[in-house]
């Protein structure tokens, strides 16, 4: 050693810090060699630079940082000796990243470097090149390189190549230049030389069709061919043999090269056919080095353009891969057979028992694998007995694995069910087993479902509630649970709709509101899930009278949550309770049914439930809407029952606010009106509830967006809501598809042609147009009202709302009674003015009340279908 | 495509890390740190890839020491494996039956080793006896520097007496 060497040595520091004990000793030692290796740097140092390098590179790799050590590479790289330049380039290389400016500091000295007559020097710059050089080196340096392609010594040639692979992966423009060279490569015997040569004219041919079309020729390809089999063919090599095969390395380069040739060519694929069936048939299987062949040649028999016969043996060798004990090999197998599905999906059928096995492997990357892939092989045919595999797997599966493993069941189970019961029983399985893992939607979804079953509503009330007796910590279940408790409560206890393959049950009306109230209480049940348990408190409560105080004791329990949402509902459900008996049972009807539509559209939007209900809110009142004055409605809660007539139709809208969901109006439940309504307008007044009622032609801009505060809290908290712009807009196609939209003007009739505004099996509106002269905006509106019963209707009133762009005026109506069977009509003049005619048409949401043998009757409907231009 | 090559020990020490995809410094240590956490735990009788980040990691267990690779989807796991075994054979036979200490105080050779099997991430050179050869060739051109170098400052010690 240098006898004025100073500081300690290498080998001396790597002792130091491997005695130490602590991290704290550790960051010692380091701080004290980084001290002195800082010094050394600021004295200009020359003499243990290279030992500081290497010091500093350990240090590094300890993660430490060494920044200040940069320059130090720069230096070294610059200096004479080619033991300074191999440590300069290994700090550059492993203290610098592409990114870093200080790199373009040294495109200088690798210039001169690449043009050294030290070979071993040029070797070092190809290498650092090669390794981290950006866009901007590259574009500096690629002459330098490609003439090193031609370099007298072979082994500066294939570093040359790979050095080439680096620059046209960074500047593809530069790729035409390398053509030529990368071409005289291919020529080559050293191996080397040949596997860097295929490798960089395989990268080619990604970066440039030109490339492609180069390498494609038929005197090109042959060669490679004529390579492959040479190598295939040769005799025992020593200096390159694996497991008894010459380079494999070289076969799988050639391989792949050859793939990316057949690729989408038939011509260039009928030339490598007897060559691949060769390395197919030929290759032993017993090392990893010949399946790592097989593997690359069945892969490139997947890939090039048809040939049956070949993929036929591909697929017999994947099938030999899949029964291998290695999991290694059964990992590719799996891995290929991927691939293989789109090519031949009845070859991979044939496979399925043994996926199957796969899927229960210790191994969870072979299991990831082989759960995607049984996922791309089911169909209709066979869902019920992979799901059945699945599921049963689900129970002793890994807990890791549940979450990958349920979503996939649920969306095979989703996709591919044949009927609604197994879907619900299916369904029930994967939540008892593993609610915990099932995401929002998947139960969302299955809340539709269930609602749109109407058959199955019993059965599958049932079924839950024996499910959750056993699995009350699984969450969505719990959810589902009390969700269709509290509304076919009473089918549960009455074992309404009972199906011949069940087994009977007696539930009492305590053992029904027991469940909700264990869910309640639950010490793991969240916001949500208690507040689904409240709302369906609610609705048992009117279910079952008998239950009535000790529901209300429930709920009332929930006064002082300091959750806001729970406290509102429960004081909220506590007065309606109390006070409300009389409106009980409109108000908790059973929901109706759920549009499965509008929510798979809305999944398919992907959007966060909150985010969509509001867009879809704006989507469907673009403008706003406003409500209409004195709407009976208003503040119902504050009404004493005496004064509030509450219209049969419109009881389930409450429902819907009440639960946060807004239901497609155009889903008519039996039994109620079947006039289409909006529901919007009822939910707006609801939601105000505290706010001052808003009145008709005020800035309706406020209750949308309080309708939008109130909805996003709500439906955060329930995300079931179905958007009602799918509803709404498929009411209005409902009346455009049998309203002639456009009658035939009459001769001296006026400009627009008149419309039926709204029709009902009870009741029709027209309006006609007219336009005052000089005043393009306003428009005048006859409204015409035609009774179709043959009942008369006395209390007629019609009320109407705009958006905000629009004025509306409305005249006194004729009358207010509507003789029967169209003896006769009401005509009602509406004065509109368009602030924006000419760029948005008319739109109007209107509510006709009236009564019929004394009993309210509301109709609601939004026009849609008036003349363009108006 | 190799993303990067990782040295792990069974304590989880970084003994080597070679980078040829451009990662920052806090990259690098997350990447290790996730994936030693990943790898050292796997069982013994498992399959050798584990996918990570849209990549495959293709690992082998020598004696204490873990050998890593990140490759792209696409690319041949069974080579990879092949290409570790490589490097360690040539580490083997550069050291003389290697383990763990040699590449502790001769990282840098280590590194040297796998510049010349390694470049962009590609394989550049499958026969062992070349890559020795280079090695060596390298070795001695460093020694003659050296030997130079001490004579010149014996010489100067010397006259300095």
């Amino acid at each position: 050693m240098n006898p004025f060497s100073s500081g300690t040595r290498l080998r001396d520091m790597i002792r130091s810090i491997r005695a130490c004990k602590t991290a704290a000793e550790e960051r010692a030692v380091v701080r004290k060699e980084c001290a002195a290796i800082r010094a050394a740097i600021n004295e200009n140092d020359q003499d243990y630079r290279h030992r500081n390098l290497a010091k500093l590179m350990f240090i590094h790799m300890l993660g430490y940082p060494t920044h200040f050590g940069q320059m130090e590479c720069l230096k070294s790289i610059a200096s004479a000796g080619f033991p300074e330049k191999r440590i300069g380039y290994l700090g550059l290389m492993l203290l610098l990243d592409e990114r870093q400016e200080v790199l373009m500091l040294v495109t200088n000295s690798l210039k001169q470097d690449l043009n050294h007559t030290n070979q071993y020097i040029v070797g070092l710059a190809l290498c650092a090149l090669g390794n981290i050089c950006s866009a901007e080196m590259a574009r500096d340096l690629a002459p330098e390189v490609e003439r090193l392609l031609q370099f007298r010594d072979p082994n500066i040639r294939k570093k040359a190549a790979l050095c080439s692979i680096r620059i046209i992966k960074k500047v593809p423009d530069l790729a035409e230049n390398f053509i030529n060279p990368a071409a005289a490569l291919l020529k080559e015997k050293h191996h080397g030389v040949l596997i860097t040569g295929i490798q960089l004219v395989t990268d080619l041919c990604k970066v440039s069709t030109e490339a492609l079309e180069f390498f494609r020729k038929p005197k090109c390809l042959d060669g490679l061919v004529k390579t492959l089999r040479d190598v295939v063919n040769s005799p025992y090599a020593p200096e390159y043999d694996i497991a008894g095969i010459t380079d494999p390395f070289l076969h799988i380069r050639l391989l792949k090269l050859l793939r990316v040739l057949g690729q989408g060519d038939a011509d260039a694929s009928d030339c490598m056919n007897d060559i691949l069936a060769q390395v197919a048939t030929k290759t032993e299987s017993n090392k990893n080095a010949g399946n790592a062949i097989l593997y690359e040649c069945v892969e490139t028999i997947m890939s090039i353009e048809d040939n049956g016969g070949l993929r036929v043996l591909a697929i017999n060798i994947l099938g030999r891969f899949l029964s291998n004990r290695d999991n290694n090999i059964r990992y590719v197998a799996l891995n290929m057979l991927m691939k293989a599905i789109t090519v031949d999906a009845q070859a991979v059928q044939r496979h399925r028992a043994t996926i199957l096995e796969c899927v229960k492997d210790l191994d969870a990357s072979i299991r990831k694998r082989a759960l995607e892939l049984v996922y791309l092989l089911v169909n209709e045919s066979n869902v019920k007995p992979l799901t059945k595999e699945l599921i049963d797997y689900l129970e002793i599966s890994d807990q890791e694995f549940k979450g990958d493993l349920t979503a996939k069941i649920c969306s095979m189970v989703e996709k591919f069910s044949p009927d609604k019961i197994w879907y619900i029983d299916q369904m029930l399985k994967v939540l008892s087993e593993a609610g915990n893992f099932v995401k929002d939607e998947v139960w969302h979804a299955l809340i539709v479902v269930i609602s749109n079953a109407s058959d199955l509503h019993g059965y599958t009330v049932r079924a839950l509630y024996r499910a959750v007796q056993t699995s009350i910590e699984q969450e969505s279940l719990v959810r589902v649970a009390i969700w269709c408790i509290g509304e076919y409560g009473d089918m549960l206890v009455n074992n309404g709709g009972v199906l011949n393959i069940e087994d009977p049950i007696t539930v009492t009306e305590s053992d029904a509101v027991d469940v909700v109230e264990i869910a309640i209480k639950h010490h793991s049940s969240d916001i949500t899930t208690k507040a689904m348990a409240m709302v369906a408190l609610l609705k048992l409560s009117s279910r079952f009278p008998s239950c009535s105080e000790r529901i209300r004791d429930i709920i009332v329990q929930n006064k002082g949550s300091l959750v806001l949402e729970l406290q509102q509902r429960s004081i909220e459900f506590n007065s309606i309770v109390e006070k409300h008996q009389n409106i009980r049972s409109t108000l908790v009807e059973r929901m109706p049914v759920l549009d499965e539509a509008t929510f798979s559209g809305r999944r398919a939007g992907s959007l966060p439930a909150t985010v969509s209900t509001s867009s879809g809110t704006s989507l469907n009142l673009p403008n706003g809407v406003a409500k209409p004055a004195a709407a009976p409605l208003v503040d119902l809660l504050d009404l004493s029952s005496d004064d509030a007539p509450v219209p049969s139709s419109s009881g389930n809208d409450f429902l819907q606010d009440l639960l946060g969901v807004d239901v497609s109006p155009a889903s008519v439940q039996p039994g109620t009106s079947q006039a289409p309504k909006a529901g919007t307008d009822v939910l707006l007044d609801l939601l105000s509830i505290g706010s001052p009622p808003v009145q008709n032609n005020s800035t309706p801009s406020d209750i949308l967006s309080s309708s939008q505060d109130n909805k996003s809290s709500v439906a955060k908290l329930d995300g079931l809501s179905p958007t009602p712009s799918g509803g709404a807009a498929s009411m209005i196609d409902l009346l455009d598809g049998f309203v002639p939209n456009s009658p035939k003007p009459e001769d001296n009739g006026p400009a627009y042609p008149s419309i039926v505004a709204f029709e009902s099996s009870s009741l029709r509106l027209t309006f006609n147009f007219s336009k005052p002269p000089g005043n393009p905006q306003t428009t005048l509106i006859q409204a015409t009202f035609t009774n179709l019963s043959p009942n008369v209707y006395t209390d007629f009133v019609f009320q109407a709302a705009v958006p905000k762009f629009l004025q509306l005026h409305l005249d006194p109506a004729s009358g207010n009674t509507l003789p029967a069977s169209g003896n006769g009509s009401i005509t009602q003049t509406l004065r509109v003015t368009n602030s924006q005619h000419g760029k948005k048409p008319l739109v109007m949401r209107t509510r006709i009340a009236y009564k019929l043998n004394n009993r309210d009757v509301l109709e609601e409907g939004q026009i849609n279908n008036f003349p363009r231009d108006l | 495509m190799i993303h990067f090559v990782l040295l792990i020990s069974r304590q989880g020490k970084v003994r080597l890390t070679k980078w040829y995809s451009p990662y920052t410094q806090k990259e690098r240590s997350k990447v290790i740190r996730e994936l030693s956490g990943v790898i050292l735990t796997r069982g013994p009788k498992l399959c050798n890839f584990v996918e990570w980040r849209g990549y495959k990691v293709v690992y082998k267990r020598y004696a204490s020491l873990y050998f890593c690779m990140c490759v792209d989807q696409e690319d041949n796991e069974l080579e990879i494996l092949e290409i570790i075994h490589h490097y360690v054979e040539i580490l083997d036979r550069y050291f003389g039956s290697v383990c763990e200490l040699d590449l502790i105080f001769n990282f840098h050779k280590a590194y040297y080793i796998l510049d010349e099997i390694l470049i962009a991430g590609e394989l550049q050179e499958s026969s062992k006896k070349t890559v020795a050869r280079l090695i060596a060739a390298q070795d001695s051109l460093v020694e003659t520097a050296k030997e130079q170098a001490s004579s010149i400052s014996n010489i100067i010690a010397q006259a300095t007496k």
